[in-house]
């Protein structure tokens, strides 16, 4: 499913080169789900990116579904952000002009694979099926990220990656995004590698991973 | 101390922002300039108007001026002075010098009133004894006298061989005048013991018997301080210039509002902290106030001086058209007077803060603690909309009943700016109708963001947008006036300038013969005497003038409205034409009866037609030319109008030239004075043009700094795009493509906003402000040339920012996700 192999990653500062991802290793197969914690400013953010194609790496292979996401195009990067990622992140960042049924189907809709049946399926589980008329301003945070969630796996991706998802809500909704979010990668398949500080959230997952020193323990 | 450090760190902002603080700066400064400039023009010349007015008897003095002739004989002046008034003559006339025709004033400078008289140029001891030595002299402002290449002491002959007391140079003299003792005047100008008009001298003298006890009804007296003829007939021009220059003013302050806006919205995090760390929210203000009003003082001066250039750059062809249209001498070099610098800055003072004002309120208001929800658009959205019809209506029924119930210059140029001000907040209402349309009707997802984001991005360019369709209504309306004039104009100038030349005798003594000459030449079809007189109607100033009985006019003249058979009353006498302009100043419809005084009783006649007189501020009445000259014996049979076969024209000039000594000024042919009276109109409108180009400009800089303030305050909503797999070259299209059609759908709403104005310039200020009305034309090819100027303005204030997004580094767009937001 997502294979990481020796990606490196610096940034370069006035002060000199920081190293923030020193020959990382990472495999998610599918249907897993995978923690991954480490302090701030450890690099957690700067993986997810590289693995999303936002940004590219200094060295090292990102290999999605058996496509190599790193040294693509951008054009082949979109393309295989439209059809094979979902990404949420701790910004709900819905699009605030499109009611909520429009951004839950938005990025299955530019992928061209919009499924009805999933759709509204989601949109049950997600407990969305009677805000699809509203703006996403007049949701709660909670209700917010669920879109996002939704969002992502309208799509059917192979690999959710989310960031920080909870980071805006209280303990219980968390717990509860969380959760849902686990069962429906689990219910669809696809695989789901998620940010995260807690360690309680962590254990909800299959299997945790920790990023320290530029490297995966 | 405190206060200059928060000053500091608001000053920050800017020098990390240094393009937005340019915008601020231009906007201010665009807007200072062009209003300033516009000003200066008007300052400068109502300056002249009162110097006109002060000197030598204009508005400013008290004065008893002939009842119904043009002069009153000299013995009335002792008449008077024994009855107690003391008054002042002054003779008044045209004198020909060289290719030159000069007013001629001529005044007596002992009684002359303080506060009219001496001031300009006599003040001065020894001038006023050389004025008075046997010799005399003539008066003359030095730069008139430099304009015609004379000089001082230089004696001048008038064509009819008069000598004129020799030239002096007197520093203070309105332009283009001449003024010499009224004894030398009368001679020159051959009125002897001629008085055109008395000025009073205000000094308290001791009684005086009743007016018409002395005079009868040979004078009457006018009161000081009336407006002057100039200032009346002016006003419609420099009100048109206002109207301008405060159109562009508000199209700057649009550009400055969102300046204030973008800075504001993104120096909130950081006045949140200056909040945060106990600094009160008044303290902020003040110190926002100041950092403003310095900022505007800075712009303020820099648009001044921008102001002061364009001023000088445009007076030429203002004082041109002034002097074409009204014959006002409006000197061309600009002076500039301290008042000009301290308004000027008021008002960008001013309009700054008006255009920050919400900006100001918010931060008064401004919550310490962020709320986790994000802006609230859809519903404050809903809501500034309500409030933007809700006003537009108000302000529309405001502008009808103007129009409905208004009489006046003013209340027309209300409808005016009523009715553009009601249009412009209804743009975005119109627009969100028209985008939700669009919405409704989209299916692809994109497309369906693209129009949904479009609604949302409405209230920050809908400024910008609105300056676009206020600046492109005016270009349309503007344009379509002046291309309905000038229409109107050609084809009125080919019915007035029926004859082939035009010539004017000199010496009336030869007339009669050159007049024989020219009835036997084969070639020339038809002679068609002319003449002139001056009468007064109702206290107006009135050019009587006379035509021949011919088909020539009978098939041109520009008749708007006229009896049956028109021409044989106006042959016999019975009848007359009245300009439209006139008939509509003193209320005069076809079939009343006029009563024209002339030296050999009253001339009463039917108004038999109405015809057009563009451009002639003075009322004009026109008779059969014998029917003239049996009335005005002194007027003269001088002037006639010639048929000529096609092809001789040269030939008879030459021969006309040569034979009888006439020269160029003597003689016209029709297609000169075609030209030149085209020429003046171009110049007239020159100035419009030019305004109107700075006005469209001005809107494109507004629509350019909005779109490059919303582009950086827009990542948040295009970053997710990106991320969920939309390039970015797409979002840059998309961008680009969102805007040019909001763009296009605002110039859309201007075509038919733009004619409304034309229509409105034309059926209501024009009538209003001189009193002729034109046909509306609308000229489909200019409005598709202005579209696409318009269009290709947005494109290019467009362009730039999309540049900058198609080739933005994904860690710029990587930061919006950040969790250090
Ligand atoms: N665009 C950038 N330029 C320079 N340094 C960066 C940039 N983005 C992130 N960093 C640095 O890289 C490190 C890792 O950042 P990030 O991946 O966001 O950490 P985390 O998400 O684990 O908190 C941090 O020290 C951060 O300062
Ligand atoms: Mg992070």
């Amino acid at each position: 499913m997502l294979k990481v192999s020796r990606l490196s990653k610096s940034y370069g500062l006035p002060q000199g080169t920081l190293s923030v991802l020193r020959e990382v290793n990472l495999q998610v197969a599918a249907g897993e789900s995978v923690a991954l914690t480490g302090e701030s400013g450890s690099g957690k953010s700067t993986l997810l990116h590289l693995i999303a194609g936002l940004d590219e790496p200094d060295s090292g292979e990102i290999v999605l579904d058996g496509k190599a996401m790193s040294g693509a195009s951008e054009g082949d990067r979109a393309q295989m952000r439209r059809e094979k990622l979902g990404l949420v992140f701790q910004q709900f960042n819905l699009i605030p002009s499109l009611k909520v049924g429009d951004n839950l189907s938005f990025q299955a809709r530019i992928a061209g694979k919009l499924d009805f049946a999933w759709l509204s399926e989601l949109a049950g589980r997600l407990g969305l099926a009677d805000m699809l008329d509203r703006y996403p301003e007049q949701l709660s945070g909670g209700q917010q990220q669920r879109v996002a969630i939704g969002r992502a796996l309208a799509v059917k991706p192979s690999l959710v990656l989310a960031d920080e998802p909870t980071g805006n809500l209280d303990e219980a909704t968390a717990d509860e995004v969380v959760r849902l979010a686990r069962e429906l990668v689990a219910r669809s398949g696809c695989a789901l590698l998620m940010v995260t500080h807690s360690t309680r959230l962590a254990s909800l997952l299959d299997r945790r991973v920790h990023l320290t020193a530029g490297q995966l323990t | 101390m405190t206060a200059l450090w928060i000053m500091r760190v608001l000053l920050s902002h800017w020098m990390r922002h240094r393009m937005q603080l340019a915008t601020l700066l231009i906007g201010l400064m665009s807007a200072t300039a062009l209003w300033s400039g516009v000003q200066a023009i008007n300052q400068q010349a109502r300056t002249s108007y009162d110097r006109a007015a002060s000197a030598f008897g204009g508005g400013n003095t008290a004065m008893l001026l002939p009842g119904d002739d043009v002069t009153v004989p000299q013995s009335l002046f002792a008449t008077l002075r024994r009855a107690g008034w003391l008054v002042s003559p002054v003779l008044e006339g045209r004198v020909r010098i060289g290719e030159r025709s000069v007013r001629l004033i001529g005044i007596e400078p002992l009684s002359l009133p303080r506060d009219a008289g001496p001031a300009p140029g006599l003040s001065d001891a020894k001038l006023l004894q050389g004025f008075l030595s046997p010799g005399g002299q003539t008066l003359i402002a030095p730069r008139t006298a430099a304009d015609f290449g004379w000089r001082a002491d230089q004696v001048l002959t008038t064509e009819s061989g008069e000598r004129l007391p020799p030239l002096q140079l007197a520093p203070d003299l309105l332009p283009d005048l001449l003024v010499a003792d009224i004894g030398f005047a009368q001679t020159i100008l051959r009125q002897p013991d001629r008085i055109s008009r008395f000025l009073i001298d205000p000094a308290p003298g001791g009684e005086r018997l009743p007016l018409a006890q002395v005079a009868g009804s040979q004078l009457r007296l006018v009161e000081a301080g009336s407006e002057s003829d100039l200032q009346r007939l002016t006003a419609s021009f420099h009100l048109n210039l206002t109207a301008f220059g405060l159109l562009s003013f508000l199209v700057g302050l649009f550009i400055v509002h969102s300046a204030i806006g973008l800075a504001f919205e993104q120096r909130l995090p950081m006045l949140r902290t200056l909040r945060a760390c106990g600094v009160s929210a008044s303290r902020l203000v003040s110190v926002l106030l100041a950092e403003l009003v310095m900022l505007a003082l800075i712009a303020g001066v820099a648009g001044l001086a921008c102001g002061y250039l364009i001023a000088s750059a445009l007076l030429p062809d203002v004082a041109a058209s002034l002097r074409g249209l009204y014959g006002a001498a409006v000197p061309g070099q600009l002076v500039i007077q301290p008042q000009w610098w301290i308004a000027g800055l008021a008002m960008c003072v001013a309009g700054s803060l008006v255009a920050a004002a919400g900006a100001l309120v918010r931060v008064l208001r401004l919550p310490l603690l962020v709320s986790a929800q994000p802006y609230a658009w859809q519903l404050s959205q809903r809501r500034w909309l309500i409030g933007q019809a809700l006003l537009a209506t108000a302000i529309l029924i405001a502008a009808l009943a103007a129009f409905r119930f208004g009489t006046s210059l003013l209340t027309a140029f209300a409808v005016l700016a009523g009715a553009l001000l009601g249009a412009a907040l209804l743009l975005p209402v119109l627009l969100n109708v028209m985008l939700r349309t669009g919405e409704a009707m989209s299916r692809g997802p994109v497309a369906l963001w693209a129009w949904a984001d479009s609604r949302q991005q409405l209230s920050g360019l809908s400024l910008a947008l609105m300056a676009l369709l206020l600046a492109l209504a005016v270009n349309v309306g503007v344009g379509t006036m002046v291309g309905s004039f000038s229409k109107t104009f050609l084809r009125w100038l080919d019915g007035r300038l029926a004859a082939d030349i035009y010539l004017v005798v000199p010496d009336p003594n030869r007339a009669a013969g050159i007049e024989a000459w020219l009835r036997q030449r084969p070639d020339i079809d038809a002679v068609l005497p002319a003449a002139r007189a001056d009468v007064r109607i109702g206290g107006e100033p009135v050019e009587l003038f006379g035509l021949a009985d011919h088909a020539t006019y009978r098939d041109l003249w520009p008749l708007l409205e006229a009896r049956a058979n028109v021409w044989d009353g106006v042959r016999d006498g019975r009848s007359v034409l009245v300009s439209e302009q006139l008939g509509r100043r003193l209320g005069i419809k076809l079939g009343d009866r006029v009563r024209l005084p002339t030296p050999s009783g009253d001339w009463i006649a039917e108004v038999g037609g109405l015809y057009a007189d563009y451009g002639n501020p003075k009322g004009q009445i026109t008779v059969n030319t014998d029917q003239l000259l049996q009335r005005f014996v002194a007027a003269g049979r001088t002037r006639f109008g010639l048929r000529v076969k096609s092809g001789a024209i040269p030939e008879v000039m030459r021969e006309l030239e040569s034979t009888f000594g006439l020269g160029r000024r003597d003689l016209a042919d029709q297609a000169t004075v075609k030209a030149e009276s085209q020429r003046i109109f171009n110049r007239t409108f020159a100035v419009t043009s030019v305004l109107n180009a700075f006005t469209l400009g001005v809107a494109g800089v507004a629509l350019f700094t909005s779109l490059l303030t919303l582009g950086q305050s827009r990542l948040p909503q295009l970053a997710p795009l990106w991320a969920l797999g939309v390039t970015r070259r797409r979002l840059a299209v998309l961008e680009l493509c969102k805007t040019m059609l909001l763009a296009l759908m605002t110039a859309l709403l201007a075509l038919p906003l733009g004619i409304g104005v034309a229509w409105c310039l034309i059926e209501v200020v024009n009538v209003k402000a001189f009193g002729w009305r034109l046909p509306l034309e609308i000229f489909p090819g200019e409005l598709a040339r202005l579209l696409l100027v318009a269009m290709a303005a947005a494109l290019v204030a467009t362009l730039l920012p999309m540049l900058k997004l198609g080739r933005m580094r994904p860690v710029a767009l990587l930061k919006v996700f950040a969790d250090e937001r």
